[in-house]
């Protein structure tokens, strides 16, 4: 493990988020805005469901042959002047960036926003070895202010609200005016802008992820609307990608397919601001652009999830659709999750990179309502994914005692009818009479989790089989 | 969804009535509206014994029990052209998740699939399998209708009550806001997640009662007693019915979660 | 074993391959020789002046201005009065681009600066290789002729795209990138521009002018 986790704390950290008052105000930015636009642009977009499935294919095909592909992808970097590197885990990657940094004799380096870098740890080790990193992706660079994880893939500084990035501001950027105006949003934006513009150009090494790496070229692509990506690209001596196994396609065919969901899906728009092709470092004909361009391909348990069921959770382009539709994310917010990935495709990729042990909660946490599938850009079956989690858990025995001794016992009548009639009907009858006068019980034995927040029903009393048996069994066929 | 050609429908079709756990503990009368609704349209029905398909087991991981229970159920409801419940949850059990428990069992996946294929969820049932078009049903006043997340997604349960609520006498239909959001039951998440399971009800609860409309409705039971016991609770005036109580025009019993004098007449 | 051995190892292990399967190798050659299409928005499959409108239409929607020249002579004209309304110096970095070049600049008082951008410039103009009418995407390629720092680091970014350049979609664009290139082969940077810099990281509220340009500007020059 690299980042430290809690998510074995989840219950707790989830009752911690309920109570934060800011965090729920900023949470309600989630809740509408993500999800109408994505409905729009779907909308608007009459081929979008094809999409879809043309996504869904691309990644199988490419999981499928992703060996080959690789090796593809290899030889096209090579051939176009950079240089590959393969990491099989958190550690090996962070020793081979820190090596180029040190090649490069650098001090500071700049970063576009990339979710495997926060997985494998290493702006902590960066700053352990006497460098600098600077994230410059505007959400990014505030929660590295607040040294926080993000809370969402596409929205890192969402749980936050205006004015606690005004406190972060005013707390670090002691080199301005203290009675400068900061009560606008737009004014935080511009002198995060003027600071960061600094930033980029006195870095010595550039890193960003990858949003996608195409075989047919030796491309690398990476998405924004900030364009910070790109000024972290573009302006260093040395560009390192970082990239997961899992992000490869075949050819430039594939990924516009790809593009044509992904902004949609995350945001609404038609496309993002910025999608920018990177292929080797400068050439001869170029008049800007790096010297040293570096891919490290980081591993980190992806190899291990092909073949099994989870290797359709590779498909996953990183949207963050999932997290903007789940009902339980709205409720809790990222951080809740406790490690690097939150929402629906955390519950199920999680497990996968860090153990079930770990982070058991996360699949268990969710009410399957489906609304992340439905929504999904390549059709991961998320609620699936989370079951085969929970029956993993439940044949190592790690689903707790009292689940599991609450359905050994009703799974004891449940198979026998004749018992289970019996003791139904037995058990309805009195609880219908304990409850006649309100309808209702506002507390009932061993029944806390429910009769928390609300009341518990009463039934009407004789069951519907004891009924059924009276009235009808002697007219049936 | 498929939906079975007319012409190769028995004149009256034999219809095993699933009556669902829930239903047949705590609200009977939600499974005597679809027997009536079914024997309306022309159903000889019949409910043989039954306990739970196995979804709590089945979300709990614990895919033995599962399948044991579904072998049950799939030896009942054997014989019956058609298998109803009033519930997208449980019949979404069926159709879309048992054939998936007998993956590597060719003889048991096929009378899972056969199963699945001839399963469904009342209202979907009544509408796309035999094109009611209108029930006999009266009841005044002004509803809001929640759409339970399993019959929504996968069932494509949407406009089928909404199509029968039309043609009841006397009923509007105020759509409230987000309706197709998770009203957080969820199952045992309701308590394994109880803090969480509250706040998404709340936010339900606040939905709800801004259609200010004096009944709310649903097709799953599971959902029905958790926002009723929300509202009860927050000590919110609404009434709470299945929507097959609406449809048969069975409205005499009392809300789900009040005592018989609150019925609203 | 090297770490890069391991993870084909574990990779084909996983799929249960070893690599030099035949008609697996074939498929993959195939693919990445073919590059076959797949589903291209009909929204975008239209011509001539249809095509040119809706260009313009979605590069408006993505927050962009558009406006259209008969001829290339008109360009720095053009440039000159979209400065003057938006009261903007009357300054300008290019490339080395000939198409741009060629233009009659000595006809404006426009202070013209070549070659890479440091920082410093509040406006530029770059040509773009193509436009994308799907989406009002510009496509632009790297070199000294069009340095990929102009895209970004100006305030003011100025786009010429020539109507011939517009095509249906990002497939005919690659199409024209491998017949200049080589198949196979890309330029060091293609940049998708699709309306100006953006961020809606502050309480979602969408800001323009993060870090690249606060404003883009998109000259189609008729020929």
């Amino acid at each position: 493990m690299t980042v430290h986790s809690t998510s074995p704390q989840f219950k707790q950290n989830a009752a911690r988020a309920l109570n934060d008052d800011q965090l729920q105000k900023a949470l309600n930015n989630v809740k509408q805005g993500f999800i109408d636009k994505r409905q729009m642009a779907a909308d608007k977009l009459p081929e979008f469901e094809a999409l879809r499935d043309a996504s869904r294919d691309i990644k199988n095909h490419t999981l499928e042959h992703l060996d080959l592909y690789l090796e593809a992808y290899e030889e096209k970097v090579k051939a176009s002047g950079g240089h590959v590197h393969f990491a099989r885990d958190a550690a090996e990657a962070r020793d081979i960036i820190l090596n180029i940094c040190r090649e490069t004799d650098a001090k500071t380096v700049t970063k576009g926003k990339s979710m495997i870098s926060e997985e494998i740890g290493i702006n902590h080790h960066l700053e352990a070895n006497g460098i600098q990193p600077v994230e410059t992706d505007l959400g990014e660079y505030i929660i590295q202010l607040r040294n926080e994880l993000p809370s969402h893939i596409i929205a890192p500084a969402v749980h936050l609200n205006a004015t606690q990035v005004e406190e972060d501001f005013r707390r670090v950027h002691t080199h301005l005016d203290a009675k400068r105006d900061l009560s606008e949003p737009v004014q935080l934006l511009t002198e995060a802008r003027a600071v960061l513009r600094e930033r980029f150009l006195a870095a010595d090494v550039g890193i960003t992820g990858a949003n996608f790496l195409v075989a047919e070229t030796g491309t690398s692509i990476i998405v924004t609307n900030e364009g910070n990506g790109d000024l972290t690209q573009i302006l260093p001596k040395t560009h390192i990608v970082l990239a997961s196994l899992e992000k490869l396609v075949p050819t430039l065919e594939d990924v516009s397919q790809l593009l044509r969901v992904l902004a949609r899906s995350a945001t609404g728009q038609e496309l993002s601001v910025y999608t920018t092709f990177s292929t080797g470092p400068r050439r001869s004909t170029d008049a800007d652009g790096p010297e040293n361009y570096h891919v490290v391909l980081i591993d980190n348990g992806r190899s291990s999830m092909l073949g099994t069921s989870f290797e359709e959770m590779l498909r996953c382009i990183r949207c963050g659709a999932c997290m903007n539709h789940c009902p339980v994310y709205h409720a809790v917010g990222g951080h809740a999750y406790g490690w690097v990935y939150p929402g629906p495709m955390g519950a199920v990729l999680t497990p996968s990179l860090i153990g079930v042990d770990q982070a058991g909660h996360l699949p268990n946490a969710s009410t399957f309502c489906g609304r992340c599938e439905s929504v999904c850009p390549v059709r991961i079956p998320l609620p699936k994914l989370m079951r085969h989690w929970r029956e993993r858990e439940f044949e190592r025995h790690l689903t707790p005692a009292t689940v599991r001794s609450g359905l050994k016992f009703w799974g004891f009548f449940a198979k026998r009818p004749a018992l289970y009639r019996l003791a139904t009907r037995v058990a309805m009858g009195a609880l219908a009479l304990a409850g006649r006068r309100r309808g209702h019980f506002a507390w009932l034995p061993m029944s806390k989790g429910w009769t928390k927040y609300r009341d518990f029903p009463a039934p009407q009393g004789e069951t519907f089989q004891a009924r059924w048996e009276r009235e009808r069994k002697g007219q049936a066929a | 969804m498929s939906v079975l050609p007319s012409q190769g429908r028995p004149a009256k079709p034999r219809v095993g009535l699933f009556v669902t756990c829930l239903v047949d503990l705590m609200r009977p009368s939600v499974g005597f509206a679809a027997v009536k609704l079914l024997e309306d349209a022309g159903c000889i029905v019949d409910a043989p014994v039954q306990t739970c398909c196995g979804q709590p087991a089945y979300n709990s991981g614990d895919r033995g029990t599962t399948r044991d229970l579904a072998m049950r159920m799939i030896e009942a409801f054997q014989g019956y052209d058609f298998v109803v419940a009033p519930s997208g949850s449980c019949a979404g059990m069926i159709k879309a998740h048992y054939p998936e428990l007998f993956e590597e069992d060719p003889n048991w996946r096929a009378k899972a699939d056969a199963l699945a294929a001839r399963t469904y969820e009342l209202t979907s049932f009544l509408v796309d399998v035999l094109c009611v078009t209108k029930v006999d049903a009266a009841f005044n006043g002004a509803v809001t209708f929640h759409d339970s997340c399993s019959g929504l997604r996968e069932l494509g349960v949407k406009t089928q009550p909404r199509k029968l609520l039309a043609s009841v006498e006397g009923l509007t239909l105020v759509e409230m806001k987000d309706s197709d959001v998770c009203c957080g039951f969820g199952g045992t998440f309701a308590v394994k997640y109880s803090d969480i399971s509250g706040a998404i009800v709340d936010a339900k609860a606040r939905n709800i009662e801004d259609a200010h409309v004096p009944t709310l409705l649903a097709g799953d039971l599971g959902c029905l007693m958790n926002m009723a016991g929300k509202l009860s609770r927050d000590g919110r005036l609404i009434q709470v019915r299945h929507v097959a109580e609406v449809l048969a025009g069975m409205t005499d019993v009392a809300p789900i979660g009040a005592a018989k004098a609150d019925a609203i007449k | 074993m090297s770490a890069r051995d391991d993870i084909f190892g574990n990779i084909r292990r996983s799929l249960g391959v070893n690599g030099s399967e035949t008609i697996r190798r074939q498929i993959v050659a195939d693919r990445l020789e073919r590059a076959p299409k797949g589903v291209i928005p009909k929204r975008g499959q239209v011509s001539g002046e249809e095509r040119i409108a809706l260009f313009k239409t979605m590069v408006e929607t993505s927050l962009a201005t558009v406006t259209e020249v008969a001829s290339p002579a008109e360009v720095p004209q053009s440039i000159a009065l979209f400065l003057r309304n938006h009261n903007l110096p009357a300054t300008l970095r290019m490339g080395d681009d000939p198409r741009l070049k060629a233009m009659p600049w000595s006809d404006t008082t426009l202070e013209i600066a070549h070659g890479p951008s440091r920082g410093s410039d509040l406006n530029a103009v770059s040509h773009a290789f193509g436009g994308i009418a799907e989406s009002g995407t510009l496509a632009m390629v790297s070199s000294a002729d069009n340095p990929s720092t102009l895209n970004f680091l100006p305030d003011n970014h100025i786009i010429v795209v020539s109507a011939k350049d517009i095509a249906s979609d990002y497939e005919s664009v690659w199409n024209r990138v491998r017949f200049a290139y080589g198949k196979g082969s890309m330029p060091r940077t293609v940049n998708w521009i699709t309306g100006p810099s953006r961020s809606g990281d502050i309480e979602q509220t969408l800001l323009l002018g993060a870090h690249g340009p606060r404003r883009l500007h998109v000259i189609v020059v008729r020929e």
